[in-house]
């Protein structure tokens, strides 16, 4: 029994942020000449009025949402991670990080799943980086849900934001009830042996990789983070407790990211055995993107034989 | 004013007024007096920068923008950004000498705690439009302000200065590129051309310097983005003030004005010497400095 696919994150990024401008004239859209992939142009169909071209250039496309910001509009930057994030960090950290701007950083093709790209359009440290940014909101949706829910939260939230969003349908995790809340991690599964913490896309292939450890016979318990900062440390504390024993996954290097903060968390409030799972300090090639979740240890038969390997029952 | 229009200043009145002259002058040197007294204070702090800017700083802050210092937050100002935030203390002591802060706070600058940090910062003092520093931003961010502008309807005019050698950063031409796009004529970026950087490439310029441009570069690189392109001597006041009267009255592009500045203007021995960009001042040339700008140290003036 695995989780069911849901829509492609972009689509939903594309009609929310869409649907969002709808009723607030504030909002704008900013593209780094990427919206027919992003789906921007879902909002440019919508207000093209307000779907601001900024060509090749994305240093200048972080500072011009910085002055746009001052203005009293509120713009959603979108271009590829890998353009989004390292190139103009910069910008970011001056005039958008450091000045409070309110600005929201909602770029696309976050993770592996980019179109067989290969490691140049790969970004495996966005979440590191960003959360260790003062003054950056990071948020890693696991779903088309959840994408909505906090795409929603960041146009009500006063101040700079991150908010990754993932290429290609992934699958889905929660249903409509579901309410996103910014800084709190959720128990996704409840369970008694050994508790898994994940993030973003990743974590609904680790629920299915519980599936798989309960049929051998591990009881695991699974904790989702989709906000990477401000972190939910009691969450994290009570999953340790919970069952002693703490393995995070994620679609990203495990240095920095939700294995580095998991472990800066359980070493200061609640020193726990903790493994990491993730991308173990490389960089990814392009491939389709099941294979590419083999080779790196991602989907969740792999995720279910590394944790029986852990925990010495393989 | 109304709402959508970025009216011109009235033409000739303003530029042909010498006693208007004289008074932004006055406050110019009012400005390169603070400057140098602050960073002497400071033991810290950029010389050469300010002082190459101070005459354009005055025609903005006491004639040309539409401010107001005792409502620095009013919506419909024209914004400023100094993108070559290290000359912030020229800024600072423009906008003290206009009545933003007290004059004495100048005294504070680079201090722990002052809302006069080395570089601009946006959260600490009320009037400052954005944060600087890190050379190449400005230009975008005052592109966005321009750009928020029209969007919403305000008439706002958003200025900003920038540097020669800051110009040789990637980030200036990518908003090169991208403001025209959008037909911003309502942007006007003020090169500071006073033709040295803090170091510069090794050769047969000034102590062995190179320029950051060779001549005509900044003009025709400008012009070649789809700029409209003013020249102005930077330390000519009436020059100035028909120049940016002529940035104001826009035709569908935005507008880079080419300031002709000398570093260090108004002190002999900095005039020049790409060293005084950042080097502290010793107690004998402060007192030949503020001489020099008409405040000998140990009258009223010099005395706080």
């Amino acid at each position: 029994m695995t989780l069911p696919m849901g829509r492609a994150m972009r689509e939903v990024f594309g009609e929310t942020v869409a649907a969002l401008a709808a009723e607030d004239p504030r909002i704008v859209m900013l593209d780094g000449d990427v919206g027919s992939s992003t789906r921007a142009d879902i909002f440019e169909k919508a207000h093209p009025d307000r779907y601001l071209q900024m060509g090749i250039a994305e240093q200048n496309m972080m500072g011009v949402a910085a002055g746009l910001s001052t203005m009293g509009l509120i713009p959603f930057v979108s271009t590829f991670v890998s353009f989004a994030v390292v190139r103009p960090l910069d910008q970011i950290r001056v005039l958008i990080a450091q000045t409070g701007a309110n600005v929201k950083i909602t770029p696309g093709y976050a993770g592996m799943f980019t179109g067989q790209t290969g490691m140049s359009h790969i970004i495996v440290d966005d979440l590191a980086i960003m959360r260790a940014m003062p003054g950056m909101v990071t948020v890693a949706p696991a779903d088309d849900v959840e994408a909505d829910l906090a795409l929603r939260w960041a146009a009500s939230y006063r101040g700079p934001c991150y908010v990754r969003i993932v290429r290609d349908a992934t699958q889905r995790l929660f249903d409509t009830s579901y309410r996103f809340e910014l800084g709190k991690a959720v128990v996704v599964r409840e369970g008694r042996d050994v508790t898994l913490m994940a993030t973003g896309t990743q974590t609904p292939r680790v629920v299915d990789a519980a599936e798989l450890l309960a049929a051998r016979g591990v009881d695991a318990h699974v904790l989702h983070v989709p906000t990477l900062k401000p972190l939910d440390d009691d969450a994290i504390v009570a999953a340790a407790n919970r069952t002693g024993r703490v393995i995070t996954v994620e679609e990203h290097t495990v240095l920095g990211g939700l294995g580095g903060a998991v472990a800066e968390v359980l070493g200061e409030r609640r020193p726990t055995q903790l493994n990491r799972i993730g991308l173990q300090d490389t960089y990814v090639q392009s491939g389709p993107n099941d294979e590419l979740l083999d080779i790196y240890g991602l989907s969740a038969a792999r995720v279910a034989e590394q944790v029986l390997a852990i925990l010495g029952r393989a | 004013m109304s709402a959508g229009s970025a009216a011109p200043l009235p033409a000739g009145s303003a530029e042909s007024d010498t006693a208007e002259i004289a008074r932004l002058e006055e406050a110019a040197r009012r400005i390169r007096v603070e400057v140098v007294r602050a960073v002497n204070h400071a033991r810290a702090g950029h010389l050469g920068g300010p002082l190459s800017a101070a005459d354009i700083l005055a025609a903005l802050y006491f004639s040309v923008m539409r401010i107001r210092p005792e409502e620095p937050g009013w919506p419909d100002r024209d914004r400023f950004i100094l993108s070559k935030g290290h000359s912030s203390i020229g800024l600072y002591a423009a906008m003290a000498l206009r009545g933003y802060f007290p004059v004495e706070e100048l005294l504070t600058f680079d201090a722990a705690h002052s809302r006069l940090q080395g570089h601009p910062d946006m959260t600490r003092l009320p009037g400052l439009d954005m944060s600087s520093g890190s050379l190449g931003m400005g230009i975008s961010a005052a592109m966005g302000m321009a750009l928020g502008a029209r969007l919403t309807g305000k008439g706002v005019r958003a200025w900003v200065m920038l540097g020669d050698g800051e110009c040789q950063e990637g980030e200036v031409w990518e908003a090169a590129m991208a403001a025209p796009r959008y037909g911003l004529d309502n942007l006007v970026a003020i090169i500071d051309h006073n033709k040295l950087q803090q170091y510069g490439w090794p050769g047969d310029g000034p102590d062995g310097r190179m320029p950051p441009q060779v001549p005509g570069e900044l003009a025709g690189k400008w012009a070649a983005f789809g700029w409209r392109v003013l020249e102005v001597d930077g330390h000519d006041m009436p020059a100035i003030l028909s120049v940016l009267g002529d940035a104001t009255r826009g035709d569908g592009r935005p507008t880079a004005v080419v300031a002709h500045t000398v570093k260090g203007k108004g002190v002999s021995y900095m005039e020049g010497h790409y060293f005084w960009h950042t080097r502290t001042i010793k107690p004998e040339e402060f007192q030949i400095a503020m001489a020099e700008l008409g405040e000998p140290v140990g009258t009223e003036g010099g005395a706080r």
